[in-house]
């Protein structure tokens, strides 16, 4: 049976008479988006372009919203005065804290609830709860608590956080075919390492999606336990130039916001196009 | 093997050898439904056995009982199996997320266990794609790499559920070819799960018939008639079997209709 073993040789060099060839077939209504194209960047640009036109001619005023070249400037001012870098250093130093925390949190009881009855039956029910909870809502409390310091923010963004990172981690999880658990059982996998390669990998989809909504809800949060209760940071920077009436500094602080968001984002889009190379979904 | 000169050999009766596979009145149902109903069944060690049966007839459940993936059942009997076990499904069940090398590798301890890996895929002719990801393979492809993932771990049984069920015919015949070849190298005792008649004449040294939760038939298979279609003797196997199936063998007047 050598003649299963054969496999054919593949690509043969293209004809280049192929090129002159015309190319008539018949086209089938397509339905997936098409080959993947860089175009993210049309949307914003259009949007600043709009801005930019309606500031030009006057159609919008500059004390309803700031002309962006004075934000430009007023964003030059700011950092030659040292004052965005300080602001967005610590915010950045915020919500990195709370971020890790929470996706640390969430994904570990992810795990102990997704692996144990036992696990479930004590984590799920108090994280569903949570999850009814507005996070925002409890902030008087953790006031109350831990006071007005540090460890009151991070632990706000925390616990806004660690749901997502739970509920899609803990989908994930629960969603790997059965068919795989008989799979590891028969090729003798021991409980670590069925966790290590077939639980982890399985659930790491839905943690990547839980990740997205984790890294948004902690610049949210962010952006509140700045104004309530803050004395530095990018949402304070926000907050005191309500009181002066500086359309540009807010103007300036939404962008920072907004490119902070875009950013993340597309970092954790990265990192999971890397880490799920083996997805063949209609994003690729 | 040689246990098996022709004559009909019941499938209690106990061999020279010490059996691979050793079942005694075993029983399982599901709820008040009984599917297996006292079945007793020896396997040789290298010994091939085909176990035939309608749908519904309790042949995956034997199996799945045989490599103990049956913890929510209710039942009674006794089983003993080697040590070395491994399981073919009708689905390749390949990891989506771990590449063809990463699949044969995965739950071998030995610290060889890549190149042992390599070995067992070159074997089922598909060395130079260990790195490739299963979905870029083809159907027969991912039953390749699920078989050199038996294999890699040198079993002593090989249990196999319609291994071949969910491919072409033209692959299926390829793949009869590649585990009579790699059956003859390994040497493992095995239960192929199957309800194709020709698939089971054409691999097994003796064909069992499962009806209702009961071994019905017990038939060897002499070589001459596993391998030629041909020969004398097929024919009247083949009827035999379909008529333990319950099928009327209506396609007898025309031999070697299905060739191979």
């Amino acid at each position: 049976m050598s003649a299963v073993l054969e496999r054919p040789v593949a690509a043969a060099r293209p004809d280049p008479a192929l090129a002159e060839q015309p190319d008539v077939r018949p086209t089938g209504k397509r339905l997936g988006p098409g080959r993947r194209r860089r175009l993210a960047w049309v949307g914003p640009l259009a949007l600043l372009l709009l801005w930019t036109a309606s500031s030009a001619t006057g159609l919008l005023d500059p004390r309803i919203l700031s002309e962006p070249w004075t934000v430009v400037a007023t964003a030059g001012e700011l950092i030659t005065d040292g004052r965005l870098q300080e602001n967005l250093a610590l915010s950045a130093q915020r919500a990195g804290l709370g971020l890790f925390f929470g996706i640390v949190v969430g994904a570990v009881l992810a795990l102990l609830s997704g692996l144990s009855r036992v696990g479930e039956a004590l984590i799920d029910g108090p994280v569903q709860i949570k999850r009814a909870i507005p996070g925002l809502a409890l902030i008087p409390l953790l006031i109350l608590w831990f006071g007005i310091d540090e460890t009151m923010k991070v632990l706000t963004i925390t616990l806004g956080v660690f749901v997502p990172v739970y509920l899609q981690t803990h989908a994930g999880l629960r969603g790997i075919d059965l068919r795989f658990v008989e799979l590891a059982q028969t090729v003798g996998l021991s409980r670590a390492g069925f966790i290590r390669k077939v639980v982890l990998p399985g659930a790491l989809p839905g943690f990547f999606l839980g990740l997205r909504f984790a890294v948004t809800g902690a610049w949210v949060s962010l952006v509140v336990v700045e104004q309530i209760n803050a004395t530095s940071g990018i949402g304070y920077m926000m907050e005191l130039a309500r009181t002066y009436g500086q359309t540009n500094i807010i103007v300036l602080g939404l962008a920072v916001y907004g490119i902070l968001g875009l950013l993340s984002d597309g970092i954790v889009r990265f990192i999971e196009r890397k880490a799920l190379s083996w997805q063949r979904t209609l994003a690729a | 093997m040689a246990a098996h000169p022709g004559g009909l050999t019941a499938a209690a009766s106990a061999p020279a050898a010490p059996s691979a596979v050793s079942v005694r009145k075993l029983v399982r149902s599901f709820g008040t439904k009984s599917v297996l109903d006292g079945v007793d069944l020896d396997i040789a060690p290298g010994e091939f056995v085909a176990l035939l049966g309608p749908s519904g007839c309790g042949k995956s459940t034997l199996l799945r009982a045989l490599a103990g993936l049956d913890h929510e059942v209710r039942g009674g009997g006794v089983i003993s199996v080697p040590d070395r076990v491994s399981v073919v499904f009708q689905d390749s069940r390949l990891l989506p997320w771990d590449t063809v090398l990463g699949n044969v590798t995965l739950g071998v301890r030995e610290h060889d266990a890549d190149a042992r890996a390599r070995k067992a895929l070159a074997e089922v002719g598909l060395a130079g794609r260990e790195k490739a990801w299963p979905h870029q393979l083809s159907g027969g492809e991912q039953q390749r790499v699920a078989l050199a993932r038996s294999l890699v771990r040198e079993p002593q049984l090989l249990l196999a559920d319609e291994p071949f069920g969910a491919l072409d015919a033209l692959t299926r015949i390829r793949m009869h070819g590649l585990l009579q070849d790699l059956v003859a190298a390994h040497r493992p005792a095995v239960l192929l799960v199957t309800h194709d008649v020709d698939e089971a004449i054409a691999l097994a040294d003796r064909i069992v018939v499962l009806d209702r939760g009961r071994i019905a038939t017990v038939r060897p298979v002499p070589p001459a008639i596993r391998s030629s279609a041909d020969a004398a003797g097929h024919e009247s196997l083949r009827r035999d079997l379909l008529t333990a199936l319950g099928v009327e063998a209506a396609r007898t007047t025309e031999p070697a209709a299905v060739g191979r």
